[in-house]
């Protein structure tokens, strides 16, 4: 690597932040926060992290990334994965929370208390922007997303969990 | 004693997500579906987690596929709560009930541990499995104060389970029981529903003594790698 660690840690998040999530395409790798830190080398480490365990798109993840290392060149960068500190939706960026919105997705909140089940807070309508909303169900399609409905609009829509 | 640890909470997150991914399809409804495998998805990722540690631990170069897909029952050390068939929706909720209020409490004291790469997997899977327990307890109180069919199915399926969850307090883990009483007797009561009476517990299973259920289940789990070993896709 010719470059400063600097200039490179920001050459590739430019690089990773056009890879799109394989399960919600409008929102990228860095926006989700799965991209967690560029560490300088030798050799330099592209850190990442799960959202969650079982997540089935993982493996796919870390494929994209070293493919789209290799494309730009960056064979001598190692893609690692570590569990610790959790991956935590609070990570995502404001960016994706506006795209995920405007996708459809309620975008998940950043706040205490939503651990208890009593002190889930309603979520935003993402079609009409009502706040009068049910859940349907706390799973969803996939391990991120639960199912909600409108109590105005009546349409159903995907909120991402808060973890 | 550390891999020992891993080995039981890689094999019981195992053996427990193949019995949910048995519903899929037959949940009651599509929701229940997708929360059912949904659950099962997270647990096959933190028993791909612990028995990967597991066999680091052991040093004989098994990995978490080794481990999972190349033992005998009797190499498994998952408790017998797990391994019982899903029965009726009633059983396999309370199942869930039981043992992820379990793994709550256990997670949240192992997210201090001193071993790093225990402590990580146990805080990065506590965030799963609280949504998991929520979930179930929601179920118990919906079904305990439903119908009273509803009622009547949730209370079989407790009072059939009670005789497996002694085992879930043996050993190093007999400080959990104090909150775990406390935890599900604040959700049976809210349910309606009696603590089930007393009964001779069954164990064995963290010492390889299974019930006749998990050979079956292994058969099935294990068969496409037993039979063309080293497959990929």
């Amino acid at each position: 690597m010719s470059e400063t660690t600097g200039a490179l840690s920001a050459r590739i998040f430019t690089l990773l932040a056009q890879l799109p999530d394989p399960e919600i395409p409008v929102i990228s790798l860095v926006d989700l926060g799965i991209v967690r830190e560029v560490r300088d080398g030798p050799p330099p480490v592209v850190v990442i992290t799960p959202t969650y365990s079982g997540c089935p798109a993982s493996l796919v993840i870390s494929r994209q990334i070293r493919a789209a290392l290799d494309a730009d060149g960056l064979t001598g960068v190692t893609v690692q994965t570590e569990l610790s500190p959790a991956w935590s939706t609070d990570w995502m960026s404001d960016a994706g929370r506006d795209k995920l919105r405007a996708y459809g997705i309620a975008p998940p909140e950043t706040a205490a208390g939503r651990r208890a089940r009593q002190d889930q807070e309603a979520a935003r309508c993402p079609q009409c922007g009502s706040g009068r909303t049910a859940e349907i169900s706390r799973f969803g399609s996939t391990p991120c997303k639960a199912l909600w409905r409108c109590l105005d609009c009546a349409e159903p829509f995907d909120r991402f969990k808060c973890i | 004693m550390q891999n020992g640890l891993a080995l039981r909470l890689g094999d019981d997150a195992l053996i427990l997500s193949h019995r949910l991914s048995e519903w899929c399809g037959h949940a009651p409804t599509l929701e229940l579906d997708l929360a059912l495998t949904n659950i099962g998805l997270d647990l096959l990722g933190q028993a791909q987690f612990f028995l990967n540690l597991a066999g680091q631990a052991e040093g004989q170069g098994r990995d978490a596929d080794a481990l999972a897909y190349r033992r005998t029952e009797d190499a498994f050390c998952n408790c017998l709560l797990v391994e019982q068939p899903n029965g009726d929706f009633a059983r396999t909720i309370a199942r869930q009930f039981l043992f992820s209020t379990w793994q709550e409490l256990l997670f949240q004291q192992l997210q201090g541990s001193p071993d790093e790469t225990l402590a990580a997997i146990a805080a990065k899977a506590l965030k799963e499995v609280t949504y998991h327990a929520g979930f179930a307890s929601d179920w118990v109180v919906r079904l305990g104060d439903g119908t009273p069919e509803s009622h009547r199915r949730m209370a079989d399926g407790l009072e059939f389970l009670w005789r497996f969850t002694d085992e879930l307090f043996e050993g190093d883990f007999a400080s959990l029981r104090p909150a775990w009483d406390a935890r599900v007797d604040a959700v049976l009561r809210e349910a309606g529903l009696a603590r089930p009476k007393p009964v001779r517990a069954l164990t064995g299973g963290r010492n390889g003594r299974h019930s006749e259920h998990l050979g079956h289940l292994l058969a099935q789990m294990q068969y496409l790698p037993r039979a063309f070993p080293d497959a990929v896709w």
